[in-house]
């Protein structure tokens, strides 16, 4: 890039703007600063979030023995696997069915399908699952976990099929042609080679789609029957009342969760250049 | 653009066409053709489950919150399948419990319009904070433009409800702001900011601030510098540079962070109802209550579609408008 830097003594950087440094920094402070303290007073052995007493693991014991935490938790993972598992199934065979291809009839459709979720407003999904699924637990007399986990499959689709077929694009036919001149099947073609190579796409898509699910409030929220908490409805519960430290114990669990795996994803996503 | 031509290939495109142009050449075309359809065919059977899926507990639902819209409200929730236009017109209009005259339902209409300020105010503020910071990710050295990136992204991925009860702390009478401002001695007693129009806007932007830097950045990082020191060297000033020069090269990237983050501080629901405390209502808690204590389900419907359709026209316009400079462009 063309760098350049005036007369000797004046440097001159076109890339400069006044002040952008400045706000650059707020920004990147504004940004952690609230995630931080919100950590640091999950170890204050004070009742009040207010005053700073001293360290303590007070808040982490009570939050790893509130039986409400713990069932809340256990829902959430169970939720986010399944979810996760079948969302990504579905996104790989979808990748492959729509890359790697020449446009045909009805594909912008199947994009725009896949992609639904992440057009329409959250609250307006959430509705209309609620009104959706009282009618099936009306006509069924259903009423477990099922339907918060094809909520969730539905709206991690798009996040699962974004990794896998980003990679796909990046992965040209030869291997599998030359596989087919070998007189692999196309299942073994699938098998020994699209598939090993289509690997770190499928692990970044899934582990999005647990993120994803792990996160979600408002579709949990609406969509869930009585007892059915996950851990950030609970969570979104508990702050309309007065708050202990032990909410700030429960999210530092729950962000060092989505830290690592953002960080892992990061990594597995980078890997493919 | 949908018919495939098998004249004009120029080379086999697939495995399954690949083994059929080896065959003798009589025949090789209509091969070709059936090896095709027949690709067409599996790949979209293989993106058949994924739909069936989203159909059932994505698309197809919202079909019934526009008819659910359009029945009588139940007395205790739900509806009665009785056709009605109550519910669209309540949206916009309230009667008078005693003498039946109309007016504007005010309530909502307030809800709606604030909710369209408050989302246009994050616009502006995230465009404030991350224009800046998205140039400064762009201007570093390349090998650490990843690493800022990933400082931006982490915040993006950790759950919304955590990052607004963090803001919550930080806001609150005994948070860190008053405290600050308190020890400063700027204020006598603690600011009440949580459960203000302001607590909103500065969790909105808190909460999308990631939204609009990444799409700024992939602007940004594809910005030729040299058109800015042209600029320079014809003696522009470094806010004509700024103005004149870079902001229209990265008008793609502010359109869509304005875009991405408009969307979703509209039909934002959790953020307002932590930091909004009940009181300060956005659209997207004016729907809930519809289905929880109002009661009245065809409101919610048509209000969600309301919002639906406004979201729906925004992206259209950000399509329409992102398309044109690319379909010209060689």
């Amino acid at each position: 890039m063309a760098e350049l830097s005036g007369q000797r003594g004046r440097p001159f950087s076109v890339r400069r703007q006044t002040g952008f440094t400045t706000i650059a920094v707020v920004c990147f402070v504004a940004l952690y600063a609230p995630i931080i303290t919100l950590v640091v007073y999950s170890f204050n052995s004070s009742v009040s979030i207010a005053s700073w007493e001293g360290f303590s693991w007070r808040w982490y014991v009570a939050a790893w023995q509130n039986d409400q935490v713990q069932q809340a938790s256990i829902r959430s993972v169970v939720i986010a696997s399944f979810a996760a598992v079948i969302a990504t199934t579905l996104a790989t065979m979808a990748a492959l069915g729509t890359t790697r291809t020449r446009p045909y009839r009805g594909l912008t459709a199947i994009y725009a399908m896949i992609n639904q979720p992440l057009m329409v407003p959250e609250i307006v999904s959430a509705v209309a699952l609620l009104i959706f699924f009282a009618m099936v637990k009306v006509a069924t007399g259903y009423t477990g976990l099922g339907y918060l986990i094809a909520a969730h499959t539905a709206f991690c689709i798009p996040f699962a099929y974004l990794p896998i077929r980003a990679r796909l694009e990046s992965m040209d036919l030869t291997l599998e042609i030359a596989a087919a001149d070998l007189y692999a099947t196309p299942w073994n073609a699938f098998r020994r080679v699209t598939l090993p190579l289509l690997w770190p796409g499928i692990l970044a898509g899934a582990m999005l789609a647990f993120v994803i699910s792990l996160d979600d409030v408002v579709i949990t929220e609406f969509v869930k029957s009585a007892g059915q908490d996950t851990l950030p409805t609970y969570m979104l519960g508990q702050l309309r009342r007065a708050v202990t430290p032990e909410m700030n114990a429960i999210s530092t669990v729950f962000l060092a969760i989505s830290v690592a795996l953002v960080t892992v994803f990061f990594f597995l996503s980078r890997r493919r250049k | 653009m949908v018919a495939p031509d098998a004249s004009a290939d120029d080379r086999p495109r697939s495995a399954a066409a690949a083994i059929a142009a080896e065959r003798p050449a009589g025949s090789q075309r209509a091969l070709v053709e059936e090896a095709r359809r027949r690709e067409i065919r599996n790949k979209r059977l293989l993106a058949t489950p994924a739909l069936i899926v989203l159909f059932l507990a994505a698309s197809g639902p919202l079909l019934i919150v526009l008819v659910y819209s359009f029945l009588t409200a139940g007395p205790y929730g739900g509806v009665v399948w009785e056709f009605s236009t109550e519910g669209w017109f309540k949206v916009l209009f309230q009667r008078d419990i005693f003498d039946d005259t109309l007016s504007l339902a005010d309530a909502h209409l307030s809800i709606l319009w604030r909710s369209i300020q408050l989302s246009f105010m994050t616009t502006l503020l995230t465009f404030f904070f991350g224009f800046p910071t998205a140039y400064f990710i762009a201007t570093r050295p390349p090998k650490y433009r990843e690493l800022w990136l990933f400082l931006i992204t982490i915040p993006f991925w950790t759950n919304l409800l955590i990052r607004t009860f963090a803001i919550m702390e930080v806001i609150r009478a005994e948070g860190l702001i008053n405290q600050l401002l308190l020890g400063l001695g700027i204020v006598e007693k603690p600011v009440q900011m949580l459960y203000t129009d302001f607590a909103i806007l500065v969790g909105m932007t808190y909460v999308y601030l990631p939204l609009m830097v990444l799409p700024l950045y992939a602007s940004m990082e594809k910005l030729d510098f040299r058109l800015v020191e042209a600029a320079y060297d014809l003696y522009a000033t470094r806010f004509q540079a700024l103005r004149r020069v870079i902001v229209p090269l990265v008008k793609p990237g502010i359109i869509a962070g304005s875009i991405l983050v408009f969307i979703p501080s509209l039909g934002a629901y959790v953020t307002p109802r932590v930091l909004g405390g009940g009181k300060k209502m956005m659209l997207g808690n004016l729907i809930e209550l519809q289905f929880g204590q109002g009661r009245n389900w065809p409101l919610g419907a048509a209000l969600s579609i309301t919002l639906l359709v406004i979201v729906m026209v925004a992206l259209i316009a950000y399509v329409r408008t992102s398309a044109k400079p690319s379909a010209g462009h060689g």
